[in-house]
């Protein structure tokens, strides 16, 4: 526990000291590095043995703030999600330190950094507090510093207007959130979480709704997911990949914690979870096959994968309302272990897509190309991520869903409605994982395949050695946790007896390490085979030269780079097919004459929830606030009136 | 006993009626300092027996600020703003001055109403509420910047006597912490009046009303 506290010291003092050394980029980047990293083994320590015994730690200081008090708990379900924080902080410094230096001197390195460590310092606090007070302090700072690092490239209108609509959802947040503490401590002196008793049953369910909306706007999914493709792409690589890699999970983390206050729980919950979170895996799918950017496809995929734990978790308390325990136990293991895998995978996507961006300039899809051959390792740890992404073994991206998978058909043993969401639950993520797969072939094929299209893709350079250090390092620990996902076990079944019950964290430690096994060996069997396949051709190509040739020529004796698929044409057939819903706008050219002249083609995804849900709604409260307008008129005596008349008004109602 | 404190009451009620009438803003701003001198030696009126060392001190700073230090610092900003010296009330003193005496009514009533301890001295609760309402008057119906400030000041006088109803012996804590504003605030508008007269060459509050951001012709963007 001192561990973890000295972590917060390292964090914030390294901040403050890149903050004070900002007029020195270089020193500056040394003391947010060197800080995060050595507070990130700090952090790992204590959150790695506590994984290991199960034991809870707690630490309680004296702070003198009303309800509040500075208590921190350090139990296997903190632990569970404090280690992908500490293990992604230091990755990504590592990373940033190559990715910053190109903005030296044009952009406030030290207030990056500090915006960074503290940002993964609110982090931790928010995992480890258990007091309300706290909690909310840590919420906000998190808020704060990840909104500090949104603003990165200010001096877009594009970056301003996303790092707005994450101001205003971080702050609808933190409101519904405040309510939620407040019927959960309401009768208690303190806002300390053991103090929370469990409300009526109407309470509980109010309980569980403000909180699935308060944290929902933090993790992230439809329809609350608004900011999240605005805010992450927006900030600087290492940090979307920190963002959306582990930030997003704070949400989640959330709900599992209101969950173990509310006891027992309503079946309809779990169905809220699961339909939520179908929803938002088939649409975060669709949706990412449908972006432009790198960085965007990645943000869907985010949200797409935050559906799956939700989907996990509500089929968990399905499990557990109706009597299914190996079930629940399934469901919710598969749930944590995704947020596990999940926070490295796309960590190691997001540093790639940076990867992109400072080696092309950009990471615009129709613009790149044939990077594979121009950025070679960095590509390998893309398709690496990709794999993990679209759950392919021997990665670690299947390993959670496949215990999900596992959970969802013991429903089919249970009574009709348990087999229901077992079974829906199964379609909507192998249907996702279609999509995303889909998704992902996209956007690798299109970047790293292939022959550049655009003159920046053709003089891209590969990236730093620091770079492709944190990026090799995801990508073992991709496959590594993906091989090793039975040993995985054990901390996983103490994560999920903290965060949803004993009884659960013991049924999923025996029943998942049965199908786990198989998993893993299937993929060292397919890493087996790999290997075979290159030694043969190695034998085969033994003292011959093989001829090169350019990819994707079809058939002509003079291709050029335009007559490669682009990504609007390789997605043009299922997104054609989902129009109703991703609704691009865009115009086709109409080929009439034998000879045809120019012709343009034009195709952009629309942010429909943004533009059909929200706008809208926006532009109705303005329209209703214009009303009473002639309230705001700007005389300073008359605002003083309307001040005497309510006090007045106040005095004599109270006479 | 308390005679010469209730003569003290009926003037501090005779000045908020004059104030509501007076058209000059020199001739304002001289009546608010004496409202605040007479307002700050009530204390050593109305207690029985000789005054506390601390209440005289603390009276000789109250008198000392309210008679002197703020009358000069408005007299400085009526000069350097080079406005008329006129108030330019928005309603006429017929409407005023019937308003001061509607509101010296409404006070009397709610006096009477007020869940409050016994007072030593007869009519300061109602006295100390007409006050207030002169104050709100002043700054709701002139248009000059400098009357806001006269009105924010007569409320201050009309809650330190409502404090006084209230602790005849201690109204010290209260008081010094309003006076810390009071002083504070006067000061900054003072600095913030002669800005805008600097900037805008009047001090009419009606005319700032440009300067906020609402406006028709962005709606909808």
């Amino acid at each position: 526990m001192l561990l973890v506290l000295l972590s917060f010291v390292i964090l914030l003092a390294s901040a403050v000291a890149a903050l004070c050394l900002g007029g020195r980029p270089s020193r500056a980047q040394d003391a947010g590095a060197y800080g995060a990293v050595a507070a990130s083994i700090a952090g790992l320590i204590p959150s790695v043995q506590t994984l290991l015994s199960g034991r809870t730690e707690t630490l309680s200081l004296p702070w003198p703030v009303p309800l509040g008090s500075f208590s921190l708990t350090l139990d296997p379900l903190s632990a569970f999600f404090l280690v992908p924080v500490f293990t992604l902080t230091a990755l990504s410094a590592v990373y940033g330190v190559d990715y910053l230096k190109a903005y030296s001197g044009r952009k406030p390195l030290g207030l990056v950094w500090a915006a960074f460590n503290t940002l993964t310092a609110a982090m931790a606090l928010v995992f480890t507090s258990s007091n309300a007070v706290l909690f909310m302090l840590g919420w906000e700072l998190m808020a704060a510093a990840s909104f500090i690092l949104v603003l990165f490239e200010h001096e877009k209108a594009q970056t301003r207007k996303a790092a707005f609509i994450y101001l205003a959802a971080g702050g609808a947040g933190a409101l519904l959130l405040m309510a939620v503490f407040a019927l959960l401590g309401s009768g208690s002196a303190t806002l300390d979480f053991s103090s929370f008793h469990s409300p009526s049953r109407a309470a509980a369910s109010a309980v569980f709704l403000l909180a699935l909306c308060g944290f929902g706007l933090k993790a992230g999914f439809i329809p609350l997911h608004v900011w999240l493709p605005e805010a992450h792409p927006a900030a600087p690589s290492q940090v979307s990949a920190v963002m959306s890699g582990v930030m997003i999970k704070t949400g989640i983390y959330g709900i599992i914690r209101i969950l173990g206050f509310l006891r027992p729980w309503e079946e309809w919950w779990g169905w809220a979870l699961l339909i939520i979170g179908a929803g938002s895996c088939v649409l975060g799918a669709l949706f990412a096959l449908a972006q432009h950017e790198l960085k965007r496809v990645l943000a869907y995929s985010s949200i797409e994968n935050i559906g799956i734990i939700l989907l996990a978790a509500g089929l968990g308390v399905i499990g557990v309302t109706r009597g299914a325990p190996e079930l629940a136990a399934l469901a919710f293991a598969g749930a944590l272990l995704h947020v596990f895998n999940h926070s490295l995978f796309k960590g190691l996507l997001f540093m790639g897509a940076g990867s992109v961006l400072h080696g092309a300039g950009t990471a615009e899809l129709e613009a790149l190309g044939g990077l594979s051959k121009r950025m070679r390792a960095s590509a390998v740890f893309f398709l690496a991520g990709s794999a993990a992404a679209c759950a392919l073994p021997p990665f670690n991206g299947l390993a959670g869903e496949f215990l999900i998978y596992a959970g969802a058909l013991r429903g089919i043993n249970f009574p009709a409605s348990v087999a229901l969401a077992g079974v829906a639950a199964g379609l909507v993520l192998a249907v996702a994982g279609v999509l995303a797969a889909a998704a992902f072939v996209r956007a690798g094929g299109t970047v790293f395949l292939g022959e550049p299209r655009s003159e920046r893709a053709a003089g891209a350079h590969e990236s730093g050695p620091l770079m492709l250090f944190a990026m090799g390092a995801l990508a073992l620990l991709c496959l590594v946790s993906g091989l090793a996902a039975p040993f995985l076990l054990g901390p996983l079944a103490f994560a999920v007896s903290s965060g949803f019950g004993p009884l659960y964290g013991f049924t999923a430690g025996i029943q998942g390490a049965a199908p786990l096994v198989y998993v893993s060996a299937g993929g060292l069997l397919l890493l087996a085979m790999a290997a075979i396949a290159a030694a043969k051709r190695k034998v085969f190509l033994r003292g011959k030269k093989p001829a090169e040739g350019v990819t994707w020529d079809c058939g002509y004796a003079v291709p050029t780079a335009r007559m490669q698929y682009g990504a609007s044409s390789f997605s043009q057939p299922l997104t054609d097919f989902f129009q109703p819903i991703l609704r691009k706008i865009g115009q086709y050219p109409v080929i009439s004459e034998y000879f045809p002249g120019k012709a343009s083609f034009s195709r952009e995804a629309q942010a429909v929830f943004y533009n059909e849900l929200y706008a809208p709604a926006a532009f109705r409260i303005r329209e209703l606030a214009y009303r009473f307008s002639w309230l705001q008129h700007g005389r300073l005596q008359i605002y003083i009136m309307y001040i005497v008349v309510t006090l007045m008004g106040l005095l004599l109602w109270k006479l | 006993m308390h005679t010469f404190a209730e003569l003290t009451i009926v003037f501090i009620v005779l000045l908020d009626l004059s104030l509501a009438v007076a058209g000059s803003l020199s001739y304002c701003i001289k009546l608010v300092a004496l409202q605040g001198v007479v307002a700050g030696l009530l204390p050593l009126l109305a207690a029985s027996g000789a005054p506390h060392a601390r209440a005289v001190l603390f009276a000789a700073v109250i008198v000392g600020l309210k008679g002197a230090v703020f009358p000069w610092l408005l007299m400085r900003a009526r000069d350097k703003s080079g406005a008329r010296k006129d108030v330019e009330p928005l309603i006429s003193y017929p409407a005023s001055i019937l308003l001061c005496l509607g509101a010296f009514v409404a006070a009397s009533w709610l006096g009477s109403r007020l869940p409050l301890p016994e007072t030593h001295v007869a009519w300061i609760v109602p006295a100390s509420l007409a006050t207030i309402f002169t104050g709100f008057l002043l700054i709701t119906t002139r248009s000059k910047a400098i009357s806001q400030v006269l009105g924010y000041l007569v409320i201050e006088n009309g809650i330190y006597i409502f404090g006084l109803a209230l602790f005849v012996e201690q109204p010290m804590m209260v008081e010094l912490a309003i006076l810390l504003d009071v002083f504070v605030a006067v000061f900054v508008m003072g600095i913030a009046i002669f800005h805008i007269s600097r900037e805008f060459d009047h001090i009419d509050t009606a005319e700032l009303s440009e300067l906020n951001d609402w406006r028709r012709g962005e709606y909808g963007k």
